[in-house]
């Protein structure tokens, strides 16, 4: 990685380091407390959550398109690991139940989140502000290895007796207490421990980036200075360390309903399988359900947020313009994150909360989709006149902008409590989440793999893989989740073991559609293959980058040297100006770095 | 390389990095109590009316000991009151003042969980008996002439347990009853404080006053449960600093200061959640 060319290669310290000694292979890529090593740690373990969660849904898929058969490739090999679970090497009922809580648990907790904000935000965001390093380097340690604990334990739960946690990744109580009743240790105790530890991890990750954020700005970086992408990241600081903590103080009680039988969230009188449960009973089932979405919504703006993040600067850089509205998109993504944090009932109104409180929360949820759909049309607005660059980070970015709009506008008939009622936990609910997240996050997250990689490396990724990467992910993406649309509004509902064929008849449209995303997902996931050549073959063969700034862009992460070394810049960083000063009339080049004096 | 404002002020935020991060972390631990809080507000709201034990699920009233808690009340805010000190001294250069508040506030801490391990246990030997003719009562118990002790987590109502160590009967010392409003003292005139033999046949419902018997318990131990951890960890992290860590006193005093500063944010922070908790739990 070192042997990368550079104008102005680093005379190996930055601020005042006077003596440089090698840190052994452990200190350097296991205990590193170097942000930008502990970013591609995270970066590194999220895309194997994301591949692992992607295997788990594949084999759900194929179970939905042909309930009850051998899975291929990989039925033989659940057999073998899972026993009865998987007799035959099909799935059972169960056995999809599992997976399908800890596709949505790893996606969500282990792939995307550490991926947009342990992996972008821990590598690039001290860039972007000119700081050596995070505020507290050794909590920023702590925080991925709490992670990753929190990970290894969640996969170890697929092992225990009875398996993992299969109550959804919602976990809705009283069904995660009940599953397994009056054994101690099954997989939602491990599902409940992991999550504690995940959220340690991101507690401390949030507060370390909203210090570093507040503190470490290098001189002349004023908050309006500040990439839009530093915004957003440190808007998702804040969601991260006010949401979570509600998680965990449920999570920690549902451990005491799992572990010591309280009746936090389970009624008077609760009968299962004949019998009424042996608790004091005197709970409320509801108290989780606010707990989980107090945290549950804000979550989703964590999801999304930094990939909006990474799509503003790929598209700024792109279309050689300035963001337009970079002030009102500041703004618009603070309220977001105020609003967010009084719309989470929306996920309830099927609860009978009573119409009140609906409304509430309706109209929150409506209030809240301005803001959203104002950064998107400030991005679309940028594209206008700009002499765009289809280059593969761009590509990607671009296409974030319809599917993220897609999956918003179909939240807004979710919102609405009346078109709620009918749409609710229908795979309609799944087509939208998973429009955004997917298509929209993942697409984010990839532009700014490709964008960022120069940086890393001093490599660019090769450009034709690349676009057959994004074209077959692309089209894959929507022959998967445009469907579901079709299904949900036909009355599918999501988390049914065999697709619905018992409910709707084999010969139903819906269940013929589940066969083709079957077919599409796999498409999908072919055209990953290409991202993941392509991302270990260019660390060492890919085409050298001419300069430490080869997308000439403005901000601080490209006037490091490549790629940075410990401490980052070679002389201390000094801020002239705004973060987005390409083709400004009169300047020598079509782009001003924020360093530029003059 | 080293990290900017490590302990001296940013110019313009005027704080240096370990208090805006202390900031922080402390509003994320609002909200986790807060999260706490508001449970027990619903579950007690949505409690039916009528007092525990006599109504099942009614929430009880006055059962946890309020002087003792009025006690580890004015220990834990004594002790928020040393550690300004022991940071005031560090501020006026008496390292030898300091680590004499520093003792001071440890020993409140410990106090303070020790007096709460007296509660817990207080509560882990005290039971609530139903019996099949619908009576309930209160009281201490025995079984073949000892303590029981704590009772397995899988057996529900203990029943099982009697049955499988063929006890017939357990001796019971039912509690005084409570004082009704202008019955003064009714109590010690008609009540013998003595044990009575209980027949195994004749119990339909046995349990320790433990966090499964009654939400009020469930959330009552894991609150104080959770607050104490934070006593705990704070406690251990203050003896660090009153000893070993203090060698950071020669070498940086500056830093030093501002770590006993951070360290002192929160333990007042533990000492306000306290705070609402000694009311919401035992006067309310
Ligand atoms: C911008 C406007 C948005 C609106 C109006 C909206 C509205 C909603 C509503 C009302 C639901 C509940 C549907 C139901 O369960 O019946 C829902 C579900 C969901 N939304 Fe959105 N949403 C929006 C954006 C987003 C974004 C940006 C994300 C994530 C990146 C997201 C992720 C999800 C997820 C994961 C669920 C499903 C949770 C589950 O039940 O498992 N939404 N949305
Ligand atoms: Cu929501």
């Amino acid at each position: 990685m070192s042997t990368a060319t550079s104008t102005q290669q680093a005379p190996a310290h930055g601020h005042g380091v006077e003596h440089h000694h090698e840190p052994g292979f452990w200190q350097k890529y296991v205990f590193s407390t170097d942000h930008k090593i502990i970013g591609i740690q995270y970066g590194l373990s999220a895309l194997v959550f994301l591949m692992f969660g992607f295997l788990l849904m594949m084999c759900m898929r194929f179970q939905l398109a042909y309930p009850g058969q051998k899975i291929p490739v990989f039925g033989s090999l659940l057999e073998a690991m899972l026993g009865d679970a998987a007799k035959g090497g099909a799935m059972s009922a169960d056995l999809y139940n599992s997976f399908g809580a800890m596709h949505g648990t790893i996606m969500v907790f282990l792939a995307i989140v550490p991926l947009a904000f342990g992996a972008f935000g821990n590598y690039v965001t001290p860039l972007q502000i000119g700081a050596p390093d995070m505020a507290f380097p050794r909590l920023n340690m702590a925080s991925y290895h709490a992670y990753f604990l929190g990970g290894a334990l969640m996969v170890a739960s697929f092992f225990v007796p009875g398996g993992s946690a299969k109550s959804g990744w919602t976990s809705y109580s009283p069904l995660a207490t009940v599953a397994e009743f009056g054994k101690p240790f099954n997989g939602q105790t491990l599902w409940l421990i992991g999550m504690v530890m995940l959220i340690t991890s991101s507690l401390l990750g949030a507060v370390n980036f909203i210090t570093t954020i507040i503190q470490l700005r290098a001189k002349g970086m004023t908050w309006m200075r500040l990439p839009f992408f530093v915004w957003a990241q440190f808007v998702t600081g804040f969601l991260l360390l006010l949401a979570f903590p509600p998680l965990e103080a449920a999570g920690v009680l549902q451990l005491m309903d799992n572990l010591f039988h309280t009746s936090f969230f389970l009624p008077t009188g609760l009968v299962v399988g004949g019998d009424q449960l042996p608790v004091a009973g005197g709970g409320s089932p509801l108290l989780w359900q606010h707990l989980f979405w107090f945290l549950g919504h804000p979550e989703v703006y964590v999801l999304i947020l930094p990939a909006m993040g990474i799509v503003s600067e790929v598209i700024a850089n792109n279309t050689r313009k300035p963001l337009w509205g970079y002030k009102s998109m500041v703004y618009a993504v603070m309220s977001i994150g105020f609003l967010s944090f009084i719309v989470w009932a929306h996920h309830m109104y099927l609860t009978g909360m009573g119409t009140k409180v609906s409304t509430f929360f309706q109209t929150t949820t409506m209030m809240i989709s301005i803001p959203s759909v104002m950064i998107l049309t400030a991005l679309f607005i940028s594209l206008w006149g700009g002499s765009i660059r289809f280059n593969t980070p761009m590509l990607f970015a671009l296409s974030f902008l319809p599917m993220f709009g897609i999956g918003g506008l179909t939240g807004l008939p979710l919102g609405f409590n009346a078109s709620d009622i009918y749409l609710h936990d229908s795979y309609y609910v799944i087509g939208h989440f998973h429009y955004v997240v997917a298509p929209g996050t993942i697409f984010g997250l990839m532009a700014g793999i490709y964008f960022w990689f120069p940086k890393m490396t001093g490599r660019y990724m090769n450009e034709t893989l690349g676009k057959i990467h994004f074209w077959f992910s692309l089209l894959g993406m929507n022959l998967v989740f445009a469907p579901m649309f079709i299904q949900g509004l036909k009355g599918m509902s999501r988390r049914m073991a065999d697709g619905g064929t018992t409910y709707f008849g084999a010969d139903d449209i819906a269940i013929k559609l589940n066969t083709s995303i079957t077919h599409a997902a796999v498409l999908l996931g072919l055209a990953q293959l290409p991202f993941i050549v392509n991302l270990f073959l260019s660390i060492r063969n890919g085409r050298k980058v001419e300069s430490d700034n080869p997308w000439q862009a403005t901000t601080l992460d490209w006037a490091t040297p490549t790629p940075p070394p410990h401490g980052n810049f070679a002389t201390e960083p000094i801020v002239y100006r705004g973060p987005y000063e390409y083709s400004s009339p009169g300047a020598a080049r079509d782009f001003t770095p924020q360093g530029q004096k003059v | 390389m080293e990290i900017p404002y490590t302990y001296k002020a940013r110019p313009d935020t005027g704080l240096y990095n370990a208090k805006v991060g202390i900031w922080l972390f402390l509003a994320s631990e609002i909200m986790l109590f807060g999260a706490l809080f508001s449970s027990y507000i619903l579950l007690r709201v949505q409690a039916p009316d009528g007092v525990w034990p006599e109504m099942r699920l009614g929430w009880p009233h006055g059962l946890l000991n309020i002087p003792i808690g009025t006690f580890n009340t004015v220990v834990l805010i004594s002790s928020s009151v040393t550690v300004v000190m022991a940071w005031a001294s560090l501020k006026m250069g008496k390292i030898a003042a300091f680590r004499r508040y520093m003792i001071l506030t440890l020993m409140c801490a410990f106090g303070f969980l020790g007096v709460k391990s007296y509660e817990y246990n207080e509560k882990f030997t005290h039971y609530e008996l139903r019996l099949k003719n619908g009576e309930v009562h209160t009281g201490h118990l025995e079984v073949n002439g000892k303590h029981p002790g704590f009772w397995s987590f899988a057996d529900i109502w203990n029943l099982d347990r009697l049955t499988k160590e063929k006890v017939a009967e357990v001796q019971f010392t039912a509690d005084p009853p409570k004082p009704k409003a202008g019955e003064a003292h009714a109590a010690e005139a008609g009540h013998e404080h003595v044990a009575k033999a209980i027949k195994r046949d004749e119990i339909s419902r046995l349990e320790a006053f433990i966090p499964r018997n009654h939400n009020f318990f469930a959330i009552y131990f894991t609150i104080t449960a959770l607050h104490g951890l934070h006593v705990f960890v704070g406690a251990l992290v203050m003896a660090y600093f009153a000893f070993p860590g203090s060698r950071m006193w020669r070498t940086n005093p500056e830093q030093f200061t501002n770590r006993i500063e951070v360290v002192g944010l929160f333990w007042h922070f533990v000492d306000l959640v306290w705070i609402f908790l000694f009311p919401v739990v035992y006067l309310l």
